[in-house]
């Protein structure tokens, strides 16, 4: 009879507890000893305790043994006495002794033999659990010896009769085949292996399965690749496996079952008939591989059909389940939501609700629940979406504030209803007047003007405002570029442009490409009282600025401008393409990739398994199967909407989706089209007799020119641009132009004779993804250190500091740091000028250099070898007596000989090139073919080299006299890079 | 797959290291340790690329468990698999902490070394390993014995070994539910959902099969067309309501014969012995919300502010509410709180930045208010950021506010002599608050 009525279950564990209780008072207090801390001459205390007589004593000492090694001391050196323990009957010393093996087996190959004959003993041993065992831990042992006794063993247990002693012999192939992949094709272990696939005992055939899986992806040879592939009649028996698995080896079914792509539309449909009960299983790992398998196979049904909307609807209640589980599960499937909602929209579009953020969500998981919003947002359900949002800007973590301002600008680019609803909340927004929410308010409100022109200008004033205050680049050059954009309706824009010229230099590119190209619309759209502005901006750009983009493009505006201002307008002022609604979607090949990556990292990270894993199992890349289309399809157009993707050209196929840049490159998308957008550029290769490099002097005449035709629209035709130093030839304009990019990269080289490569200095492993490339320079008496600063990490880089330690020669930084952020995968080069004032103190090696870079993330330590010569200091050259007698004064003994190789270098040329690092030559002669240079340098804290360069027949030797030796092997090693960099 | 295992404590020493795969060298524990347990940055994801090695981790107390990967591993088993091992251990020796992960950790290695090879999960259930992982040291088992285990470990039944026997055979079912909600000040709900599970706890003898049948629509209509079917249900959930509900998915544990279930909509299963999760579900669709929460806030100049916050309870008055707790965030900069409620104890509880009020018991169709002024030190920067957290809520009622019902859970057992009505069977019900919170 049931018992209606609830009545109460006080201890849920009742009949648990008691004997719990026996297990962990057992060992109270009496393991946790072995973490104490070390003392000396505990290991050989050790080592006399594992030779005990008693047995209790010895497992004791294993056990000190094991924890020792857990808090990762080394105990390596007790190998042959805990190997000696290793007979024992006792299981579970046993146990401790073979963990230990395998920890250290790879450190000792040579002891580790005697431990064989234990292993292939235990492999015959009458108790299963033994056998296991040690067909277990020998597959761990990765030694070559080893391995060569491992065959016969396995062989016997791949076919013992205890299905324990199996399904640890199918795994102990995949070890074996990692160790050494031919021999497990030689032995024949592969077939050995797919017998077991139809084992009788379902953990047996999902262990193999998991372990051809593996070998699979990194099959040796054609053969065992072809061997290892999954057929439709293997499949089809696994999916009947299925039921009787562990959840565990649901999972590596269904992830094998994912692998295998069948050839018919019926054998597709059957398969997810099959596999889809999994999708109410309770571990959400079988869930989301089953979700992959059936996704994938989805793409090779009849669009539309029946069948594939009630699977699609069947697939939605499991993945908004997902979301009611642990955090960490929350992200993966976050994750993995984003993916399927970008390929098949319509699982999820009715849950919005579920993506709400919960107050108490895990930063990450309230970040990813963000994105899937926007990406489920429509016109039905916007209110709803916006009321969210707004709550969401004011919360406290600032990544997600940023996240949901960019999110209600992305909802006005999507909704065009909802814009003017959007803009207002925006507005709202900055009015807080908090700094990080006004500068993410002004990007997103940048994208609305691209998207809406004309419609929300009225809002300008209000962004005006917050000008000073904003101080990211991103935020700078969206405003730069809505300054420039609607300079007409913005009574100082001028003024406006001009305060942000005040700081170019320190500006980063993107921000000073932006200025520049505002401040050209500005001057062609109000020509009369800006002209001197365009020409500051137009000079800072070609003479002051080290970056080619931002050179290059002042160069083109300047032409153009001067020649023929009305192409330059038609360039500059183009119309831009309106950019589209959906933003961040994956590329569609990216995403068929990942779709096949379901549940695995691949699909957290959204990124190619390539990308984060090692070796040639990242070459293999999965990609969603094509349907074969029906005849109908084929022939007949009616059915036109037929979305069929194959993987190889999937972006034909799909035109519909043009995958738009993130925020990050939007703005260097802006600027292209901003070059390209016209298409009236005529004036730029055919006009180009003009001046190779304008010069300050005759800016003015230039642009004079410019500014009359300019000004006479549509008047007489331009004159021909004053020539001030004519293109040599001036014949065809193509040769024109070669010579004006000549002239153009001849100017930096002439500066320095010689320029180090860049060295790494701090890898991005070692800087939490940011990476550090430098080099030393000296520029006109000063010294330069030029950072070269990636970011390889996933977030923002910011808050650069520098410092130095001490150092032999007081090296310290002249000024601060100049480094805007950085946002991932971008680089920035910055040069830091350096004094030699600082603190100082001998280092070893001499010219060794520890510096400290800080970001946001943490602090990083890194030393670097300054070069010598960028020590020397201009005033190294001296009288010839001086350099006579001072060389004499010096003992001959510390003079010091070394040949430096053979080089093609002239005298005089190697003259001029030390010459441009400060190494002056004295005196020079000349005996039987033989040449001789006396040099002199002087380095910043007053020590004085000479040097005599002897060249016979192209051999260079170089002899060294200074007071402090010290200094020799740096001068030598300068030597040898200047020699050898232009050589 | 999984190359290691890392247990660390709160300052991040090494507990437990087991490391399955060559790939993962001895420096991976170091670099968790650095770049996650020592960054200073909150932690921003619980997957972690350093030089790639993906690291997983979960957190139980401060204790942290860490998995290592240098493959493209499938990311939801390992940290299924994390949970799993979390909840072996805690079966073995109780809380996760120091002192009993010390204490145990060569039971640990030996457990690690059980319930993953090669990075793979092998069989995880408690029950099972309890058989042949006891500490005891395995003397001289005789191969029966022996035979019986492998078999359990690999079988096809993996959770249930044979041979149980119970002098009464009895179990329990806890339907227990916890209620989600938010709502809008004005006291539209924006979401809400409710994720129940029901929890068994079986001593039954032999290999009995069971059936469970329970008043979800579909499970229900397909019945209906079976003539007969329905004869065991009706009595058992107390209520004779026609209701069903309207489940929006559930979830079986590894015992429920899933193809049974998406061909028939049957529930059957051979049970785990003693306790175990048999389903989890989860509905959407007319829940009886069992109380709500009417805010009134008020700022008075930038120093004062007033709170006034009634509570409901809505449901049957014969029913009492237990451990309700109501908390009402209050700002940052907050100096003093006058609290006044009708029922109940309300405190300003400063390390919470919140006022808590307690309320012991409740009956149906209640409606109590509380009051508050609370003073605020006058504005400074940070006080412009306080956001207003959600009011949040927290009770426990007798009755499981999906609607959900167990109809019956018939036990056959073909072997032994005793039948469905030998057994004793219980049912509970009961409703607890998961996130129940309403905006002000």
């Amino acid at each position: 009879k049931m018992q209606g009525v609830a009545a109460s279950v006080s201890d849920t564990l009742g009949n648990i507890r008691p004997w719990l209780h026996k297990v962990t008072t057992q060992s109270k207090m009496t393991d946790s000893k072995y973490f104490t801390t070390t003392r000396k001459g505990e290991i050989f205390e050790l080592k006399a305790e594992l030779n005990s007589d008693r047995k209790d004593k010895r497992k004791e000492a294993v056990k000190k043994v094991i924890a020792s090694m857990t808090v990762g001391k080394d105990v390596s050196t007790l190998f042959p006495d805990v190997v000696n323990c290793m007979q024992a009957d006792n299981l579970e010393l046993k146990k401790l002794v073979y963990l230990y093996l395998m920890n250290y087996a790879k450190t000792q190959p040579d002891k580790a033999i005697m431990a064989v004959n234990t292993f292939v003993r235990d492999c015959e041993d009458p108790n299963p659990l033994i056998r296991a065992l040690a067909v277990r831990t020998i597959g761990c042992i990765r030694v070559d010896e080893i391995t060569a006794y491992l065959c016969d063993p396995l062989r016997k247990c791949l076919k013992d009769e205890d299905p324990y002693v199996r399904k640890t012999a199918a795994v102990c192939v995949a070890k074996l085949h990692d160790i050494d992949p031919l021999l497990v094709e030689e032995q024949g272990f592969l077939d050995m292996l797919k017998d077991l696939l139809a084992d009788s005992n379902p953990m047996v055939v999902a262990n193999a399965v998991a372990a051809m899986t593996e070998i699979g992806e990194s099959a040796q040879t054609e053969a065992a690749a072809r061997m290892l592939t999954w057929s439709g009649h293997l499949v089809n028996k696994l999916l009947t496996a299925l039921n009787e698995c562990t959840e565990w080896g649901q999972v590596f079914i269904l992830d094998a079952v994912a692998n295998y792509t069948p050839s018919e539309e019926n054998e597709a449909q059957s398969m997810i008939e099959r596999v889809c009960p999994r999708l109410a299983h309770a571990n959400a790992a079988v869930v989301l591989s089953a979700v992959k398998v059936i996704m994938k196979l989805l793409e090779l049904l009849t669009p539309g059909s029946d069948f594939v909307q009630s699977t699609v609807k069947k697939l939605s209640a499991p993945l908004v389940t997902l979301l009611s589980s642990e955090h960490e599960i929350q992200y993966v499937a976050l994750r993995n939501i984003n993916l399927i909602v970008q390929k098949r929209p319509e699982i999820l579009k009715h849950e919005l609700k579920v993506f709400f953020v919960k107050y108490n969500d895990p930063i990450y998981v309230k970040l990813e629940k963000l994105d899937i919003l926007i990406r489920l947002t429509s016109a039905a359900n916007i209110a709803n979406v916006l009321a969210e949002l707004k709550e969401y800007a004011t919360e406290v973590d600032v990544d997600f504030v940023r996240k949901a301002v960019r999110a209600i600008g992305r909802c006005a680019i999507k909704v065009e209803s909802a814009a003017e609803r959007c803009v207002s909340t925006l507005l709202d927004l900055i009015q807080t007047k908090v700094n990080y929410v006004v500068q993410e308010a002004i990007v997103v409100i940048k994208d609305i003007f691209r998207k809406y022109p004309n419609k929300y200008e009225s809002v300008i004033g209000t962004l005006c405002e917050n000008l000073d205050t904003l101080d990211e680049p991103e935020a700078r050059a969206s405003m730069i570029w809505i300054i420039g954009e609607y300079a007409e309706r913005i009574d100082n824009a001028d003024e406006l442009l001009e305060s942000f010229l005040d700081g170019f230099a320190d500006e980063q590119t993107s921000v000073q490409l932006q200025l520049l190209t505002a401040v050209v619309k500005l001057f062609l759209k109000r020509p009369t009282d800006t002209q001197e502005l365009v020409q500051r901006v137009l000079s800072l750009a070609t003479q002051e600025a080290d970056n080619p983009d931002l050179r290059d493009r002042g160069y083109i505006y300047w032409r153009l401008l001067s020649t023929d201002p009305a192409a330059a307008k038609q360039v500059v002022l183009a119309e831009k393409p309106l950019i589209s609604e959906e933003t961040d979607l994956l590329e569609p090949s990216l995403l068929g990739e990942l779709v096949c990556h379901i549940g695995s990292l691949a699909s957290v990270y959204h990124r190619p398994p390539s990308a984060f894993v090692d070796g040639r199992v990242a070459a293999q890349r999965k990609g969603l199967p094509s349907r074969a289309p029906t005849l109908a399809e084929a022939t007949g157009a009616a059915d036109a909407g037929a979305e069929v993707v194959p993987t190889d050209n999937a972006q034909n196929a799909k035109p519909a989706v043009s995958v738009i840049p993130t925020q990050d490159s939007l703005i260097g998308d802006l600027l292209d089209i901003d070059m390209s957008g016209g298409g009236g550029g005529s004036g730029i290769t055919q006009q180009s007799a003009a001046p190779a490099v304008p010069s300050q002097s005759n800016a003015m005449d230039l642009l004079g020119d410019g500014l009359d035709s300019l000004l006479g629209l549509g008047g007489p035709a331009p004159q021909q641009p004053p020539q001030q130093q004519p293109a040599v030839g001036g014949g065809s304009g193509v040769d024109a132009l070669a010579d004006i990019f000549g002239g153009l990269s001849a100017t930096p080289s002439a500066q320095a004779g010689f320029t180090p490569q860049l060295e790494s200095w701090l890898p991005a492993q070692r800087g939490k993804g940011m990476q550090i490339d430098g080099r030393f320079l000296r520029r006109g008496a000063q010294l330069q250190m030029e950072l070269q600063v990636r970011n390889n990490a996933m977030q923002q880089l910011s808050g650069f500091a520098i410092q130095f330690n001490k150092n032999s020669f007081g090296l310290a930084p002249a000024q601060p740091l100049s480094l805007n952020p950085l946002a991932p995968m971008q680089t920035a080069t910055t040069l830091l000028p350096l004094h030699t004032k600082g603190q100082v103190q001998k280092m070893e090696p001499l010219l060794n250099l520890q510096v400290a870079v800080k970001n946001n993330i943490d602090v990083f330590y890194f030393s670097c070898l300054v070069p010598i010569h960028v020590l020397f200091t201009e005033e190294g050259g001296m009288d010839k007596r001086v350099f006579l007698s001072t060389w004499k004064d010096i003992p001959a003994d510390s003079e010091s000989q070394t040949s430096l190789g053979s080089y093609s270098h002239s005298p005089d040329s190697v003259s001029n090139l030390l010459q441009s690092c400060n190494v002056f030559t004295i005196a020079r002669r000349s005996v039987d073919g033989i040449e001789m240079l006396y040099q002199s340098m002087k380095l910043c804290n007053g020590i004085l080299v000479l040097a005599e360069l002897k060249i016979s027949g192209g051999a260079f030797t170089l002899s060294l006299k200074s007071r402090h030796a010290e200094v020799y092997s740096g001068v030598q090693e300068s030597y040898l890079k200047i020699l050898k960099s232009s050589n | 797959m999984i190359g290691g295992l890392f247990v660390y404590n709160h300052k991040g020493e090494v507990l437990i290291s087991r490391v399955y795969r060559d790939d993962i060298g001895r420096n991976a524990v170091d670099a968790f340790r650095v770049n996650v347990i020592h960054a200073r940055q909150q932690v921003r994801s619980p997957v972690t690329n350093i030089a790639h090695t993906s690291f997983f981790h979960i957190k139980r107390s401060n204790i942290w468990i860490c998995a290592a990967a240098k493959k493209n591993v499938n990311a939801a088993l390992v940290f299924q698999f994390l949970y799993k091992m979390v909840e072996v251990m805690g079966n073995y020796f109780g809380k996760i902490n120091e002192d009993n992960i010390k204490n145990n950790f060569v039971l640990i290695y030996e457990l690690l070394d059980e319930i993953m090879d090669y990075g793979y999960p092998q069989n995880t259930d408690t029950g099972i390993l309890k058989t042949y992982i006891t500490q005891q040291g395995i003397k001289s088992q005789t191969k029966e014995e022996t035979t019986k285990i492998t078999n359990q470990v690999t079988g096809q039944i993996a959770w249930r070994r044979e041979g149980i026997k119970y002098r009464r055979n009895e179990l329990f079912l806890d339907v227990i539910e916890s209620v989600n909600l938010l709502m809008s000040p004005q006291g539209q709900v924006l979401s809400a959902h409710v994720s129940g599970r029901v929890q068994m706890k079986s001593f039954l003898s032999g290999m009995p099969e069971c059936k469970f049948g329970i008043n979800d629509k579909i499970v229900v209509d397909s019945k209906r067309q079976e003539p007969g079917a329905t004869s065991g249900g009706g009595n058992l959930g107390g209520g004779g309501k026609a209701g069903h509900i309207a489940i929006d998915d559930c979830q079986f544990h590894q015992c429920v014969k899933l193809s049974k279930f998406d061909t028939e909509h049957a529930i059957s299963f051979i049970p785990p012995d003693g306790e175990f999760e048999l389903m989890r579900y989860r509905t959407t669709k007319d829940i009886s919300l069992p109380f709500r929460v009417i805010p009134l806030v008020r700022e008075i100049g930038r120093t004062k502010m007033e709170v006034k916050v009634v509570v409901k309870s809505n449901f049957k008055p014969s029913l009492l509410a237990q451990k309700v707790e109501v908390r009402i965030p209050t700002p940052l900069n907050t100096s003093g709180v006058q609290v006044i409620c009708m029922k109940g104890k309300a405190r300003y509880k400063a390390s919470d930045n919140a006022i808590v009020w307690k309320i012991k018991r409740m009956g149906g169709m209640k409606e109590w208010q509380l009051s508050a002024e609370i003073d605020m030190l006058s504005a400074t920067d940070k006080a412009k950021k306080w956001t207003r957290p959600p009011i949040s809520m927290n009770f426990e009622v007798p009755f499981a506010p999906s609607g959900f019902k167990v109809r019956y859970l018939k036990v056959f057992e073909s072997k032994l002599n005793y039948s469905d009505h030998d057994v004793i069977k219980w049912v509970r019900y009961i409703g607890k608050s998961g996130l129940y919170e309403t905006r002000c």
